[in-house]
């Protein structure tokens, strides 16, 4: 007995929950709403865990066939769930991640929506969340490439709802369309990636004639290798795109315009590994070509040590973590590229943990702040209109996101600062927490497989403790440099309590991959085969260099941050060591300044000259007045005049003149003397004679 | 035996001066009876060459010739005297009354 036939349970039950709430949450309230929203998450989640447990006695898995949906000539796309090892890892963390930070988000846009003076959109955002969870879960489940590019689209459109969730404002909460603005670019930047993605998909098809993994997947070897490598890099743009890497990853950064909730979710833990995912999931195809591979690896180890550095100098707490993200993205690009698929995914699941997990607690800072700036009443809605204007002017100088206005947190909000700190050091990859295992597995990899990798990857490991450090000691350590932080409020409980969990899963996380028994690896076996997913041998050299080098990184952020705290006002003092280096960080490189000038500008005036020029004075006033409209009018007259005055008329007229002419002709002959009559037919009789007699 | 070309000659001269009354004449009497020669003329024809190559047909078509003209005389003096009584005269110039 299996529980296979329950797959496609894992899509549809956020999708019943997402037309509850579209139908009567918004009349029900927000307990109503977050309720329905979160339980429909965790029957997902436990349909997911039915096919781990399915899968442990029959671990290949199943395809559960549910309709068909393309059907033409050789091209058959049916709309089929995919359950295998791989596909019930990827829905487990999306499930379970996604029901923690459900349940968080019911406490934190509680609040949120009534800062952002609009307590309706309470439903709404479950509605997207759900949204979201459904496109995800058919992204992973779908057993073809097509199904996965729907999966792949859906999660872009909820990306782009959710970071524009608050559309009329701009990220510091004034008015204004930033966050428009925001989720304009992330939906841009993925079209691009997109672009990659549906090319390598039509020469997929081309190539195999089929889209669906159990044809295309085996068969990789009997394919040019030259097509497999044209296929897997446009593949690697696709991957640029969803999952943030060089050179698109510019729009993971803005996306922290979103709520918290959804930069813990979507742009931490799930959508952006969507990439990943493809990359394991194409394993045959990159592992055919090993240059393809190389380059993935090059591409998320530049990428990795790139972000690094940016997240070294940021000030938002959240873009501290975007950053980070798009270089633990980088490490998991790379592991993958490098072939190392298990340690990809071993990544990618504690990443899940631990940054969701990081998200959620500078959500919860966040909010402790932004508490304590302006407090609410417990009758908001009674009040709206004293509120609101009391509101504005409050709202304008203050961000409760920039770390500078922090300090001192420890004391004040405790529980997130444990739950956080955890967090950290999982990410700075201190044994024994949960980004330890991953990180050195990938690093071990990298070890064998390039040292070019290597030895990026390993720096963007040395930042990245260090960023952690400066981000520990300027939130939670030092004197409140605010008002706002000497009174910062702990959060609800319906906020700790998926701090709690996600905490404890970012210290145990490391197990499900531990070295000697490698479960995971394991696991994965059945799906990706022996070649893929070979067991890494723990090295305990690479694990001591990286545990030293990190605390190396702590000791030095700890020497600049800790030892003398910052206080308000005071510049950075990394600011004064680095120079020019620091303000380059700060500034992200000018990478945004370098597309605006590059790309944008350049387009833009494409457009405008395509507008103007040749659009309106060319095809408008040129083509239309001048080639059309006169020439039309030309015409016309030629017809006009020429032709149908001239011609036509002249020929009916011709025929009546010709006719008249020929009656009167003839009228001559019709004197009335019968005997000229006589005389006629006569002659005629003797002509007809005559011409029978002598012609013959 | 008279040859067949004695008889061609006689039938042409008859011929000729039928038409020759018809046209040249005023009187629509004499029309008339010019118009009765020319038919005799060609049934003197029918009737030389159903004797020289021995078949009946010949004389049988001058019977329908002579049928046909006895028809025809009937109708045609008819007219003619109706003509003359209303106009007292049988001039074959003055009918052009259906002149366009």
């Amino acid at each position: 007995m299996n529980a296979f036939a329950l797959v496609p349970w894992i899509a549809f039950f956020p999708l019943i929950g997402l037309v509850i709430n579209l139908a009567v949450g918004r009349r029900m309230g927000e307990r109503f709403s977050s309720i329905v929203g979160t339980l429909a998450v965790l029957s997902a989640f436990v349909v997911a865990v039915l096919q781990l447990v399915s899968l442990q006695s029959h671990p290949d898995g199943a395809v559960v066939h549910l309709a068909d949906w393309i059907n033409i000539g050789s091209l058959q796309i049916p709309w089929a769930f995919n359950v295998d090892t791989l596909s019930v890892t990827m829905m487990l963390v999306i499930s379970g991640v996604g029901t923690l930070i459900h349940i968080y988000a019911a406490g934190y846009m509680h609040y949120d929506v009534r800062y952002k003076e609009d307590p309706g959109s309470f439903t709404r955002f479950f509605i997207y969340l759900n949204l979201f969870i459904a496109a995800m879960m058919i992204l992973v489940s779908g057993n073809s490439y097509l199904m996965l590019f729907v999966g792949w689209e859906g999660v872009g459109l909820c990306s782009f709802l959710l970071i524009g969730f608050w559309y009329s404002r701009n990220p510091d909460g004034t008015k204004g369309l930033l966050n428009s603005q925001a989720a304009k670019k992330a939906f841009v930047a993925n079209r691009v990636g997109d672009f990659g993605f549906l090319l390598a998909m039509f020469l997929t098809f081309w190539a195999f004639g089929s889209l669906s993994f159990d044809q295309v997947l085996p068969n990789a070897a009997s394919v040019d290798p030259r097509i497999i490598m044209a296929i897997t890099l446009c593949m690697l743009i696709g991957v640029t795109g969803k999952s943030a890497q060089l050179p698109l990853y510019v729009w993971l950064p803005d996306a922290m315009a979103g709520p918290t909730p959804v930069s813990a979710l979507i742009h931490a833990a799930t959508m952006v590994t969507a990439g990943v995912y493809l990359v394991v999931r194409s394993a045959p195809l990159f592992g055919a070509v090993p240059e393809a591979g190389n380059i993935v690896a090059i591409v998320g180890g530049v990428t990795a040590l790139f972000a690094a550095t940016i997240a070294v100098a940021q000030y938002d707490i959240k873009k501290v973590l975007a950053y980070s993200t798009i270089s633990q993205l980088g490490f998991m690009v790379a592991a993958v590229g490098m072939g190392a698929y298990v340690a990809g995914m071993f990544h990618l699941v504690t990443h899940a943990f631990f940054k969701a997990l990081l998200f959620l607690g500078s959500g919860s800072v966040i909010l402790a702040l932004e508490r304590a700036h302006h407090p609410l009443d417990g009758h908001h809605d009674d009040h709206h209109d004293h509120h609101d204007e009391h509101h504005d002017d409050h709202h304008a100088p203050f961000d409760p996101q920039d770390m500078r206005n922090m300090g001192g947190l420890r004391k004040q909000i405790p529980a997130t600062y444990r739950v956080y700190l955890i967090g950290a050091l999982a990410l700075a990859g201190l044994p024994p927490l949960a980004g330890f295992f991953s990180k050195d597995e990938i690093l071990t990899d990298a070890l064998h497989a390039n040292m070019l990798v290597w030895g990026l990857l390993t720096a963007a490991a040395f930042l990245t403790a260090f960023y952690m450090g400066r981000q520990i000691w300027l939130v939670f350590f030092g004197e409140a440099r605010t008002k706002a932080a000497k009174e910062a409020v702990e959060s609800p409980r319906t906020m700790l309590i998926p701090l709690g969990i996600l905490a404890a899963l970012s210290i145990f996380g490391g197990l499900i991959n531990m070295p000697v028994l490698h479960p995971l690896t394991n696991w994965l076996e059945h799906t990706l085969g022996h070649d893929f997913a070979h067991a890494t041998v723990f090295n305990f050299g690479v694990a001591i260099f990286s545990t030293v080098l990190a605390l190396i990184a702590i000791y030095v952020s700890w020497r600049l941050y800790g030892r003398k705290p910052l206080l308000a006002g005071e510049a950075d003092p990394l600011k004064k060591r680095l120079g020019f280096v620091f303000t380059g960080m700060e500034n992200k490189w000018w990478v945004d300044e370098l597309y605006d000038a590059v790309i944008i500008k350049p387009y833009r005036r494409l457009a405008a000259f395509l507008a103007d020029v040749v659009d309106w004075r060319f095809w408008h006033d040129w083509v239309h007045d001048s080639v059309i409209a006169r020439g039309f009018g030309a015409f016309a007259r030629f017809l006009a005049e020429p032709v149908d005055m001239g011609v036509i008329d002249g020929v009916s007229k011709g025929l009546a003149a010709l006719a008249k002419g020929l009656g009167r002709g003839f009228s001559l002959l019709q004197s009335g003397y019968v005997r000229n009559y006589a005389l006629m037919v006569f002659f005629g009789v003797v002509l007809m004679i005559g011409y029978l007699v002598f012609s013959s | 035996m008279i040859p067949i070309s004695y008889y061609f000659a006689l039938s042409a001269i008859l011929f000729s001066l039928g038409a020759l009354g018809v046209l040249i004449r005023r009187n629509a009497i004499i029309i008339f009876m010019s118009v009765e020669l020319m038919l005799n003329a060609a049934n003197l024809l029918f009737v030389a060459f159903a004797r020289a190559n021995g078949a009946l047909s010949g004389q049988v078509m001058v019977f329908f010739v002579i049928a046909v003209a006895a028809a025809e005389v009937a109708v045609g003096l008819a007219l003619i005297v109706i003509i003359f009584r209303n106009r007292q005269s049988i001039d074959i110039d003055e009918m052009s009354s259906l002149k366009g």
